[in-house]
């Protein structure tokens, strides 16, 4: 992850928190996970974690991989079992700050259950859903998340299916902290991490990412096409209603801070009921 | 106390310090007894949303250097398999009781059986191996318990408690023993320098030390097939390297990890082999046999997963006949018929499961293994 130029060698500015001994990654051309996965980087690193207490754990799928690039304590865990194994990290030692990396896919679909129930118990996690709209590790197909209509592998026709609104879930379910960003919006995308990663309790951040090679190509929409989307459609509102910013790329997608609050966390809770003592978990 | 409460207090008494379960008939008491028990030692208690999420979790709690646990019956054995297989490829120790129940499906929630025993050998994709313990009374269940711990935190990977709802619902005397007489295993550790580790460069003893997150090794984790260093490697000779490795360090430790009983075996002519409740039907049975001058003899079996093939392929060289008893139509049976092979013939007892089975039904087969019109 050095570029050379001339005697001088340039380090990346994240080299001690990637696995450069695992590069090149597994990412398409175009994809947007790796500008997700920078900035959660760069918000681990701005928010000032010490990176041996910091642990990230994913799923399975393309977003999944995060894990394995990151040189932290990374756990590349079973689909959809991201939030239980990281709720089993964070209970079994409460000092570390615990990041969960996945997808659409693995977080909604198939690990959607864990989703809601880690939100209701305002276990102390970031979770960072990197939505890119379908299956892309699978070649394709459709998510809990495809828009209706669209096309994917196993609709060839079109979707037919209506797609979660995943910050109107996630706020339902409790969780005390939901915002959604897109991979265009790297600054703000990066400050809402590190906002996320050092406010305890359970915290979402929804990630727009484009998938050119699966979801564009088969939807005529070129990578240029979906990064201009992101520019052109998307509105910030800070506050906005969940129930109000579902995801309608002809006419707007909505995009800020939609949930900060705060209530106990699940530790707070049962330490104060079963322990009677103080909190273990991050010191406010 | 019951055989489930038994359960609990070995496991806090082997240093379990992280319970995740979920409530399932006859196992619940067990995740009862741990959620009003943990807080008082310091370890933590969570009901999770399904089994699946609690599997996750325990591995996870692992993953900390904590002894972590879960309880379950056949329908969450079922859901477990998937994290079971990532606890055994990513070397995660850990227990995890199932208290039987009649199947398949929701079956008999409030009645006993053994017909999971398969299930814990192979449930899980792929090829492994494992190991399970499959304890007779309450006060067994509170030591086997124990060693369950003590085996998955030496060899590294989950280690199964197979009781059944007989033994978990009776209640008998249990002791528990003061705590410095109780001996307790903990994971090999890592030494040396840290940005040098390798987490699965296991050396000559197979099985690699563990370090936890947090230490600052920096490890990577994962259910693909991997290298030393953790990373996934997509090659025939990695899933080689790692694979034969998981089974070797069992198969290679058979002997060291293997617990029978035996009863009455030096001078028998008809062997009797069974585990857990129906343990206590054959030991009925094989007295009932000496009574009525029939040389019969128990090969009680503590471990049930791996197999003691060395003991019975003895035992089939030299007795008349082999009857195996458990509640099912043939899971262990198979085994021993397996490894009796070329030697004595061997005979099932048993049934599908929803109570005990009787010793006159042992009987009757230990007589006709015995040469004897029944």
């Amino acid at each position: 992850m050095s570029a050379k130029h001339g005697t001088d060698t340039l380090e990346h500015p994240l080299e001690d928190l990637i696995r450069s001994d695992r590069m090149p990654h597994i990412w398409c051309p175009g994809c947007g996970i790796g500008t997700a996965f920078s900035a959660c980087l760069s918000a681990i690193k701005a928010a000032g974690l010490d990176p041996d207490k910091t642990v990230m754990v994913s799923g399975i799928g393309c977003s999944g991989r995060g894990a394995g690039y990151a040189n932290l304590d990374s756990f590349h865990t079973t689909h959809g079992r991201a939030i239980p194994f990281a709720t089993g990290v964070k209970l079994g030692n409460p000092e570390l700050n615990v990041i969960v990396f996945s997808g659409d896919g693995d977080l909604f679909a198939i690990g959607g259950n864990h989703f809601i129930h880690a939100a209701r118990r305002n276990m102390d996690l970031t979770v960072i859903c990197v939505n890119n709209l379908n299956y892309g590790m699978t070649g394709g197909q459709v998510a809990a998340t495809t828009p209706s209509l669209k096309r994917t592998t196993t609709t060839p026709s079109g979707n037919s299916e209506t797609p979660f609104n995943l910050p109107l879930l996630a706020y339902a379910a409790g969780a005390t902290h939901v915002s959604r960003w897109t991979i265009l919006h790297t600054r703000d995308l990066t400050e809402t991490m590190k906002h996320c990663i050092l406010k305890k309790g359970f915290s979402f951040i929804e990630v727009l990412a484009p998938c050119p090679v699966n979801y564009g190509r088969r939807n005529k929409e070129g990578p240029l096409e979906t990064l201009k989307t992101y520019r052109d459609k998307t509105i910030v509102k800070n506050g906005a209603p969940p129930a109000e910013v579902a995801i309608d790329f002809k006419k707007n997608i909505v995009l800020g801070t939609f949930v900060d609050d705060d209530r106990p966390s699940w530790l707070d809770s049962y330490n104060s009921i079963y322990r009677k003592e103080p909190a273990r978990d991050k010191p406010a | 106390m019951t055989g489930d409460e038994a359960c609990a207090e070995g496991a806090l008494a082997a240093g379990c310090l992280f319970f995740a379960g979920y409530p399932i008939t006859p196992a619940t008491e067990i995740a009862e007894v741990m959620s009003s028990r943990l807080p008082e030692v310091g370890g933590t208690f969570i009901q999770m949303e399904d089994e699946i999420a609690a599997m996750a979790a325990i591995l996870g709690a692992a993953w900390t250097g904590v002894k972590s646990m879960t309880a379950t019956s056949g329908p969450g054995f079922s859901l477990m398999m998937e994290n079971i297989g990532l606890g055994i490829v990513t070397e995660t120790p850990c227990v995890v009781a199932n208290v039987q129940r009649g199947g398949p499906s929701t079956g008999l929630p409030t009645m006993g059986a053994q017909a999971d025993m398969m299930q814990a050998r192979w449930g899980s994709h792929g090829h492994y191996e494992v190991i399970a313990l499959a304890p007779a009374s309450p006060q067994e269940a509170f030591y086997q318990t124990i060693e369950a711990f003590n085996l998955s935190e030496k060899y590294r990977l989950p280690v199964f408690v197979m009781t059944d709802e007989i033994i978990g619902h009776m209640s008998e005397r249990v002791v528990i023993p003061e705590a410095r007489k109780i001996r307790t295993v903990s994971r090999p550790r890592p030494k040396g320098r840290k940005d040098r580790f390798r987490p699965y460069a296991a050396g000559p003893g197979l099985v690699p030390p563990m370090p936890s997150a947090g230490d600052g090794c920096r490890i990577h984790i994962t259910g693909l097939t991997h290298d030393e260093r953790g990373y996934p490697a997509m090659t025939v000779e990695a899933q080689r390297d790692m694979v034969t490795r998981l089974v070797d360090k069992i198969r290679l430790n058979a002997d060291d990890i293997i617990q029978t009983e035996s009863y009455l075996l030096d001078d028998a002519e008809v062997a009797v082999v069974s585990y857990g409740a129906s343990a206590r039907t054959a030991y009925a049975a094989v007295e009932e046999a000496r009574r009525d001058g029939i040389k019969a003899g128990l090969l009680r079996l503590i471990t049930v997963w791996p197999f003691p093939e060395k003991m019975v392929r003895e035992l089939a060289s030299r007795v008349k006949g082999i009857v195996t008893v458990e509640i099912n139509l043939g899971q262990v049976f198979l085994e021993v018929d397996r490894c009796s092979r070329g030697g004595a013939p061997s005979y099932l007892v048993g049934h599908p499961g929803g109570t005990i089975i009787t010793p006159e039904s042992v009987m009757e087969k230990i007589k006709q293994a015995a040469g004897m019109k029944s």
